[in-house]
């Protein structure tokens, strides 16, 4: 690994040191890039500038802010219940994980725990919604390495995952389906049976993938040694979820952190790669779809009976107190703190997202690769729009 | 040959009318058949379906549409430039079809340095290339231009290298006896199937498609259209029929080197078992004139399914791992096809 990096860093600096020699027999002069905010590239709005030497890349900086929406500060001319609706639309693909965190807090301030049924199908649509979210992450992958084929795969086996989510929560986007003490309503009948089949599909799906994509020796050349990110640095800049664990850190919130979801009745892997570099985040991601289809197939074998809303009172509010929650998100961790002050609505969320954080690392890696790989980092590093914008 | 005398300028007319028939029929079959239909069921889809039974007519549509498209020009672009580079392009395709073979006397010209020149005008598409990337007053169209221009450069050489292998072998550069050798020839003294090149310039065969896949870039050689790095490339800023003009380029040229190909490797208009004791293109019957063309756009069809099948499957290359794939793979691969080749024509 060390030997990529100083290959990576002795490439920079020979680069640099023929353009010297070139700026003065030939009086070449750098050209500066705008990648987005509209490019196919950047999944939505995020701006990065980079200066280019011929096709390398000498610094690059991420811009961004162009859908920032203000999310914080909305939350706080809403009340408690109302608050999941916005923060459902911040990771788009994974909107239910969005909500846990959020509402975990709460309860947390309310001391009030949601009964053991509805802790089990927090956590039946946590990891489905990152199923959803990481198989649209693994077709997407084609695209930006010019495979166009996995993406319609992805696109039609995510379909049957949104299905289940609609069928649970009435939304296949935005479920909204959290609440304070508990969930919104039961399973619907049949669900479960469902649940299970479509578990396998994804795992054909995992597999169609891994065939497809990463035994292919084109894809493996594009990826491998391209961006490492060592562990250290990798702590450094805050990264998390599976980039961090792409980097050879294990760190799971699900398995490290006891919240009162249904994780520690589970067993399963903690996926991580000794590489740092694109192809093991890419890898990591598939390993951890598979497992979620694991861990869902677990849940559903010992799902608890009973009811699925804790006692809570009509109009709630929240105790005075602060509290902060984190879970391991699709994108990596996603926190929120929440401060209350007694009222209806919050009196300050900060809400820490995991694109936020992961984009930062951008200038550090970018620096010396070639415009293609600028577009393979930047896909294997995952990240959503709304999730860096809020 | 054929008894009938035509004045000169019914010959021109039908020659031009032939050619044309000759680009875009091979365009819009591979657009439809492969572009729409093949991709979308490989992707698990239906591809168009709307217009004219199983969307058939679809294409006429997307003509119909790029024609009513606004022809926008960036204010800071090179107009005149801008405006002549499709052109080129597809000019490039229209002198490449002009030495193809398509039966004993249903060619448009019989040059005697038939390949050599083909191989010249499939080069003139860089300029357009280029140009097209250079006027169009745009960073991404710019990078896109000069990948194209380095990638068209490095891949004629090991086209050409592939070639040769093929030239030696049949002794002569003229495309219409190089179909004859083939179906002519036997192997081992048998006649049954011919000599069809394939067999023993196989070599050469996959070179010469590894490069024309680059040459044309399609995936995995599409770095100068790339649209998740550059957009779309030397084309970002073309719009409405000046696109259109790109786009029929790009997949007439794909049948274009398909119809080249068959020719070179896989014995052209002839088929095995349908060469009855012809001796050379004078004895050969007239009514090969009208299957000879059928035979031809079958392995056309053949070829560019291959063409397209590895562009719908396959990731893109970086520009550099495709010039070491070129300097480092392709041409040693082909100047030992060609030492081979050579010291076996001196053999036998």
């Amino acid at each position: 690994m060390t030997d990529l990096i100083d290959r990576q860093k002795l490439s920079y600096i020979a680069a640099q040191a023929a353009d010297a020699r070139l700026n003065v027999e030939l009086e070449t002069e750098g050209m500066t890039l705008n990648i987005g905010p509209q490019h196919p590239a950047t999944h939505g709005t995020l701006r990065i500038i980079v200066r280019l030497d011929g096709e390398q890349v000498v610094w690059a900086d991420p811009s961004a802010g162009y859908m920032h929406r203000g999310y914080e500060k909305l939350t706080e001319v809403r009340t408690f219940p109302q608050v999941t609706t916005l923060i459902n639309r911040i990771d788009w693909l994974g909107s239910f994980a969005n909500e846990v965190p959020f509402i975990l807090a709460a309860e947390q301030l309310m001391e009030i725990e949601a009964p053991p049924r509805a802790q089990w199908i927090r956590t039946i649509l946590f990891e489905l919604s990152r199923i959803a979210n990481v198989s649209l992450f693994l077709g997407d992958l084609g695209v930006q390495l010019g495979a166009i084929t996995p993406v319609f795969f992805a696109f039609r086996d995510r379909e049957y995952v949104l299905n289940l989510i609609e069928g649970a929560t009435g939304g296949r986007f935005h479920p909204n389906f959290d609440r304070i003490g508990g969930l919104k309503e039961d399973l619907p009948k049949g669900w479960i049976d469902e649940t299970r089949q479509v578990m396998k599909k994804l795992r054909n799906f995992c597999d169609e993938i891994e065939n497809l994509l990463f035994g292919n020796k084109i894809f493996q050349d594009r990826t491998r040694g391209i961006g490492v990110i060592p562990p250290a640095v990798a702590q450094q800049y805050g990264l998390s979820g599976a980039n961090l664990r792409a980097s050879g850190v294990d760190w799971d919130l699900r398995r490290d952190q006891s919240l009162p979801l249904a994780y520690d009745k589970v067993d399963f892997k903690v996926w991580t790669h000794p590489d740092g570099d694109s192809f093991a985040r890419c890898w990591v991601r598939l390993q951890e779809t598979r497992e979620a289809t694991k861990i869902v197939d677990q849940l559903l074998d010992g799902i608890p009976s009973g009811p699925v809303m804790a006692k809570v009172p009509r109009i709630i509010k929240v105790p005075e107190g602060e509290a902060f929650v984190s879970t391991e998100n699709p994108l990596g961790e996603m926190g929120y703190y929440v401060v209350s002050q007694g009222d209806l609505g919050p009196f300050r969320v900060k809400i820490r997202t995991a694109s936020f954080n992961n984009i930062s690392i951008v200038p550090w890696v970018l620096r010396g690769v070639y415009v293609p790989d600028v577009i393979t980092i930047l896909a294997s590093l995952y990240f959503i729009l709304g999730d860096i914008d809020k | 040959m054929i008894a009938v005398d035509l004045p000169y300028w019914a010959q021109s007319l039908l020659r031009v009318l032939g050619g044309t028939v000759a680009v875009l029929l091979p365009a819009g079959t591979i657009v439809y058949l492969f572009l729409f239909k093949m991709m979308s069921f490989m992707q698990s889809r239906l591809g168009p379906m709307e217009a004219g039974p199983y969307g058939s007519m679809q294409l006429f549509a997307e003509v119909g549409k790029w024609l009513q498209k606004e022809d926008i020009q960036p204010e800071n672009a090179d107009k005149r430039i801008f405006k002549i580079a499709p052109l080129i392009v597809l000019v490039s395709t229209f002198l490449l079809v002009a030495v193809v073979p398509f039966g004993p006397d249903a060619y448009f010209t019989d040059f005697e340095a038939g390949i050599f020149y083909a191989l010249a005008v499939s080069s003139v598409s860089v300029l357009g290339i280029l140009i097209a990337g250079w006027s169009s007053a745009n960073k991404y169209s710019l990078l896109g231009g000069l990948r194209a221009a380095g990638q068209l450069i490095a891949y004629e050489l090991p086209m050409v290298l592939a070639v040769i292998g093929v030239v030696i072998q049949a002794g002569t550069m003229n495309l219409n006896q190089i179909v004859e050798q083939q179906n002519a020839g036997s192997m081992f003294g048998w006649d049954g199937l011919g000599n069809p090149y394939i067999l023993t310039q196989f070599v050469g065969f996959l070179v010469f498609m590894i490069a024309v896949q680059a040459e044309l870039t399609q995936a995995p050689f599409d770095m100068p259209i790339a649209e998740s790095e550059l957009v779309s490339g030397y084309m970002t800023e073309y719009s409405g029929f000046r696109f259109l003009i790109f786009f029929i380029a790009e997949f007439a040229t794909v049948g274009v080197f398909s119809l080249i190909a068959s020719v070179l490797f896989l014995g052209g208009w002839g088929i095995p078992f349908s060469w009855f004791g012809w001796e050379s293109n004078n004895d050969v019957d007239d009514w090969m004139n009208i299957v000879g063309p059928l035979i031809m756009i079958t392995k056309m069809l053949g070829l560019s399914f291959l063409i397209m099948w590895v562009r719908f499957s396959y990731p893109r290359l970086r520009e550099d791992q495709l010039q070491r794939f070129a300097w480092k793979v392709l041409i040693p691969v082909s100047l030992i096809n060609i030492m081979f080749t050579a010291i076996l024509k001196v053999a036998f």
